[in-house]
């Protein structure tokens, strides 16, 4: 240690500016260790793994709007009267939280443009994460070792509805008040304790004048911190695990293929941030969101129809709107399932995502690491699985709006809750059957691309009159694609009997896994991938085709 | 004159002559067609409605019974008034064209001087509220932010925060506000046509209803301003997130396949 | 590589050699070829193309910096209230779509160049990086065993049975402390829920005009949002009260009305109906005047105002309360009590 420091005695004279900050820096944090590690860290190059990206950015962008947000915004219920320079609304009494909206939208300059970025960037952040979250879930990239991540990502996807409807509160405008009186029926809903919830919460009776200034510190401080944890924590976690990549020539298990982060990813990453935001701030130049000038301040006496949540909530929403209005009275006391069930099965709907990658281990047993992504026709049973559960989403959020598709599409409103009411149930196990199936129609074309080449649409007349169709073999690229993939046995519980014929005791829970075992591995669920045998007796012959 | 005729076998030309002929029947009929028949201010108000019974017993009688008495297939008119009849047929809504949850508006069958005929005859059946005159939906000196209110208090529920209309029960609506003349709103107010229910002047008085047309001239008409960009339809969340899916996460995945897709390689030989 | 092995079990990825490949095929033709060898791009082997690139590079920069000069400009020059019509937007603020416009295209034109730049003329050779297991090997893991339960010995953690235990009860009941705090969030809840500002005697006053209703008034299919008497827009609790006492006025032909107690509590027709549904509160007063339906419009509920506000469609759990009215003697409209159930949504104590 002692020479090398006094090298770098005998450097610091002559060594440029830029090596002197980093020396000194190094010589405090440790840098150099760090980017010996990941400046040059390879990242595989694939549109789907810039869907994160778009996440993350815009949840900078949302921080960025949102701080300078703050600086004009006013947490208060307390009422004032308008005077200010939008005609509609002078005179009109309303809260300070609304009027300082009103005031941001057309008093501050640039401040409407600063507040639809605000707005759309936050649509498109949980947007962005759903999208990337199925990306995920449909290559199985959720597998060991970034099952945690998973449910980092997931947590970020809940925290972030959860902030956005904080967001969408504060204006204390007509449609999101309206969202907060439904929240209010919610916490009335549990059983038990939701009087006294619904009195803490709000600080008295609904709307009462705290409830604002309570949800703000929710929404600009607590809410974001944690989402900025966990978001630190999954990219350190994406870089510590090492990007996954699609299988393809030269990507192995054991490697990752791709450019390394300086400078190309450096620059890639770095200038998709600016794309992000460009389109975002395009967006909030031409199109109006949330335009709380015409909704008007919240009173509890009024209401507007096509009073919905943001997007993300319309999950939710549909849950409640189709819920049959079950209320039973016993002893003097009220169970509202009509409310409690729904908002409960919000979760757990969710949830069934979120655990996703612990029961699938569990069922396949599968202990090894994975980093090279599955084809999702691949893993069938998964794939059918994440289809319905996505049926089953947009199923309620067409539920969620519910009244508009009525009026555009010309519809009973009543017919529609009708169709969703069945919809939920019977529309994912439809979809799970007709995935699947589509799922091994698919290995059974690769099977045969595999086998009997690419078909050219030349066609060709034979000697003898005949019409075929010219096939051409596939590359050894193209075949070790098609070909590489594991087609792993079901589990089995083994021999009822152990060796001294005893019956041996096998428990409920291990032959529910095999059953399920078996409904990924077994032979109705995967068409078996061509054999080395195979392949050499078709292209032996020759002259085929 | 050759660019003309390189051009006739442009997949589009038929497009643009059928469009051309259109245009040109469309002219035509509108030039030719009868003029409206103006009604002498002077005539007696019975010659009126002598001829509204006739166009009456023409038009209506099948439905609402020969005297205005109703039936199964259409409500009694004795007493609607003729600021019903102005709204109903001035809008196009009557003569009904086939039965369902509620009658669209459409174009009008009968010219001006006919409806106010029609509504001479149907007010002869019984005292109901008159087609108000041009003062009582005069805008003038109204108040935008009081119409703001008692819109939000009274008609926001079932026509929307903008008045774009939304559903109500078994494929009935709440029709969009965005292009109803200030005297069919006051009309609509005043009679609740079909399951509209009214706002008399006893419970909603004269300026109040002038209020409520002022807002909706400033806040839903083709003048309005949208301060932020495109309205998106004016329906709140649902419109929005599907604006941000389609174009924001859209024009956003076109960049990512940009950005990720491999640069052309040159050309090998 | 028979089919059914681990891929780990792969052969090294550096065969970027054709010659090696070739001879993999002659035995597994599903082999793994290896990397493909790096084809040059145009700018790789052209400077005159990687010098166009550069340019178009430096374009999109100067274009963000123009783009950025402009914003500025635009925030300077336009007034905040102006407006100017766009075609196919609409009559839009000035300011708005001008700020939104220039730093859409100063933020494109850095991004854009950045990632042109990246992509022509940073070089685009893979790079294959090795993976390593996560899991620690069997020496570290041993170590950090012996190192746990040398420190667990050491504290004494599992001898000193009452230190230990005294320190997880210490450690359980201090969030208390915590969850005491909160008591003075809100009041407790009482019977707060179960009364409004309605009381025997209170007139009704129409909403619109904030004068006192009488029943000529009101017209059969008409709807007048009421108040009640002494509940002002200035109050400070107006916002809570309504929350509650928000009611509807509708007048129906007492023949049409099918429930008793419905006919008793209305006068000559006109029933008065909380306006707050029973299911989560939002104001329900889209009142069909043919059907006598009022539907919620946030989640569809629909009751029967000609049946006792009965439930008929939706996810409310209990029909909607009817306040009792009579006429006073000067001929207004009065309310005969409170409503005689909590209104609004349904919670555990309703019973």
């Amino acid at each position: 240690m002692s020479t090398a420091r006094d090298n770098d005695a005998q450097r610091r004279g002559k060594a440029p500016a830029g090596e002197r900050v980093a020396d000194w820096a190094d010589s405090r944090l440790g840098i150099y260790s760090l980017a010996k590690a990941n400046m040059r860290k390879i990242f595989p190059d694939h549109w789907s793994f810039m869907l994160g990206e778009v996440a993350l950015y815009s949840f900078i962008i949302i921080i960025l709007t949102g701080v300078y947000l703050t600086l004009f915004f006013h947490p208060s219920m307390s009422e004032v009267v308008y005077h200010g320079p939008y005609e509609p609304m002078q005179g009109v009494r309303m809260s300070e939280a609304f009027a300082s909206t009103l005031d941001i939208s057309f008093e501050v300059r640039g401040g409407l443009l600063i507040r639809q970025i605000h707005h759309w960037a936050a649509l498109i952040f949980l947007a962005a994460m759903f999208v990337h979250m199925m990306r995920v879930f449909f290559t199985g990239a959720f597998r060991k070792p970034r099952e945690i991540n998973w449910l980092f990502g997931f947590l970020l996807f809940f925290l972030g509805m959860l902030t956005g409807f904080t967001g969408y509160s504060l204006p204390d405008d007509l449609l999101s008040g309206t969202g907060l009186r439904f929240i209010e029926g919610v916490f009335l809903s549990v059983p038990v304790i939701g009087t006294y919830i619904t009195m803490f919460v709000y600080g008295g009776e609904f709307p009462g004048t705290d409830l604002i200034a309570r949800l703000y510190p929710v929404h600009v401080l607590l809410l974001p911190g944690i989402m900025l944890g966990l978001l630190v924590a999954h990219l350190i976690l994406v870089f510590y695990h090492k990007h996954t990549q699609y299988p393809g020539a030269g990507k192995t298990n054991k490697n990752v293929v791709g450019m390394p982060l300086l400078p190309v990813y450096m620059a890639k990453a770095g200038g998709f941030f600016f794309l992000v935001f460009a389109v975002i701030a395009v967006l909030s130049a031409i199109a109006t969101i949330n335009p709380i000038w015409t909704i008007g301040p919240y009173r509890p006496d009024q209401v507007s129809t096509g009073a919905q949540p943001d997007w993300y909530m319309g999950f939710a929403e549909g849950l409640v709107r189709v819920m049959p209005g079950w209320e039973i009275n016993i002893w003097g006391h009220t169970l509202v399932l009509g409310v409690f069930i729904p908002i409960v099965l919000f979760p757990v709907v969710l949830l069934a995502m979120g655990v996703y990658p612990f029961i699938e281990s569990w069922i396949t047993g599968d202990k090894r690491e994975h980093h090279i992504l599955d084809r999702p026709r691949n893993a069938p049973t998964r794939t059918a699985f994440g289809v319905a559960w996505l049926t089953a989403y947009f199923v309620m959020l067409v539920g969620g709006g519910n009244d508009l598709w009525a009026t555009h599409f010309h519809l009973s409103i009543n017919s529609i809750t009708w169709f969703v009411r069945i919809g939920f149930f019977l529309g994912p196990v439809l979809a799970f059957i007709a995935t699947r199936r589509i799922c091994l129609g698919l290995q059974r074309r690769d099977r045969d691309k595999v086998l009997h080449g690419r078909e050219t649409g030349i066609i060709k007349r034979l000697p003898h009159g005949e019409f075929v169709e010219v096939h051409e073999p596939l590359s050894q690229e193209q075949l070790h694609t098609l070909t590489q993939h594991e087609q792993p046995k079901p589990y089995e519980v083994g021999p009822e009997v152990d060796e001294n014929g005893v019956a041996r005791k096998i428990k409920g829970s291990q032959k529910l896994r095999a059953k399920l075992s078996k409904s990924y591995y077994g032979e109705q669920a995967q068409i078996p991938k061509p054999t080395r045998e195979e392949y050499q007796e078709i292209t032996s012959g020759h002259g085929h085709h | 004159m050759k660019k003309l005729s390189a051009r006739r076998r442009h997949p589009l030309a038929a497009l643009v002559v059928l469009l051309f002929a259109l245009a040109v029947t469309g002219g035509l009929y509108a030039a030719f067609s009868p003029s409206e028949a103006k009604a002498d201010d002077s005539s007696a108000q019975s010659l009126a409605i002598e001829e509204g019974k006739k166009l009456y017993a023409v038009g209506c009688a099948s439905c609402h019974g020969t005297g205005g008495q109703g039936s199964s297939d259409g409500p009694s008119l004795v007493g609607v008034g003729s600021a019903a009849v102005d709204f109903q047929v001035g809008t196009g809504r009557m003569p009904a064209q086939q039965p369902g949850a509620q009658m669209p508006k459409k174009k009008k069958v009968y010219t001006d001087a006919e409806i106010e005929q029609l509504s001479a005859y149907i007010a002869s059946l019984g005292a109901g509220p008159s087609t108000p005159t041009k003062s009582q939906y005069d805008i003038e000196g109204a108040d935008v932010a009081k119409g703001g209110e008692l819109f939000r208090t009274n008609c926001a529920q079932c026509h929307n925060f903008a008045g774009k209309g939304g559903a109500l029960t078994n494929g009935k609506y709440a029709p969009a506000l965005d292009d109803v003349s200030p005297k069919h709103l006051y009309e609509a107010m005043q009679t609740g046509p079909q399951n509209m229910p009214s706002f008399p002047d006893t419970t909603l008085p004269e300026k109040n209803k002038q209020d409520i047309i002022a807002y909706l001239d400033t806040v839903n008409s083709d003048k309005s301003k949208t301060p932020g960009g495109l309205e998106l339809g004016g329906l709140g969340p649902v419109s929005e997130g599907l604006f941000a899916w389609v174009f924001g996460m859209g024009a956003l995945i076109v960049l990512t396949i940009w950005v990720a897709a491999r640069t052309a390689k040159a050309k090998k030989s | 590589m028979s089919s059914h092995e681990i891929p780990e079990a792969d052969e090294l990825p550096e065969k970027r050699e054709s010659a090696e490949g070739a001879v993999q095929v002659s035995e597994d033709p599903f082999a793994d070829p290896g990397m493909p060898p790096h084809e040059h791009r145009k700018q790789d082997i052209d400077e005159r193309a990687a010098q166009r690139s550069e340019r178009t590079v430096a374009l999109l920069f100067t274009s963000s910096m123009v783009a950025t000069i402009a914003f500025i400009a635009a925030y300077v020059a336009i007034p905040v209230d102006k407006y100017i019509y766009v075609f196919p937007i609409g009559h839009i603020s000035a300011l708005n779509f001008a700020l939104g416009l220039t730093l859409g295209v100063a933020l494109f034109g850095i991004g854009a160049g950045a990632v042109h730049w990246a992509r022509t003329l940073m070089s685009d050779v893979e790079i294959a990086d090795e993976r390593h297991p996560i899991e620690a090997s069997p020496e570290v893991k041993a170590k950090v065993m012996e190192d746990f339960r040398a420190g667990a010995a050491e504290s004494g953690f599992g001898r000193r049975k009452l230190a230990r235990n005294t320190l997880f009860g210490a450690l359980a009941l201090v969030p208390l402390s915590g969850l005491v705090l909160l008591r003075d969030l809100g009041p407790m809840p009482g019977t707060k829920l179960r009364h409004t500002k309605w009381a025997k005697g209170k007139l009704l006053m129409n909403q619109n005009t904030m004068q006192p209703l009488r029943p000529e008034d009101i017209i059969v299919g008409s709807l007048t949002p009421a108040l009640p008497e002494g509940l002002e827009e200035d109050q400070h609790d107006f916002q809570t009260e309504i929350a509650k006492a928000a009611l509807m006025l509708v007048r129906l032909q007492p023949e049409n009305i099918k429930d008793k107690r419905e006919l008793e509590w209305s006068h000559d027709g006109i029933v008065a109906f909380s306006k707050i549904c029973t299911h989560v509160g939002c104001p329900i007063n889209l009142y069909e005047q043919q059907t006598h339906h009022v539907l919620c419009p946030c989640h569809q509920s629909t009751f029967d105002l000609s049946d006792g506000g009965r439930v008929i469609f939706g996810p409310a759990g209990h029909a909607l309360p009817q306040l009792r009215i009579t006429v006073n003697d000067e001929g207004y409209l009065e309310a005969m009590g409170d409503f005689s159930e909590p209104v609004g949504p349904a919670f555990w104590e309703r019973g």
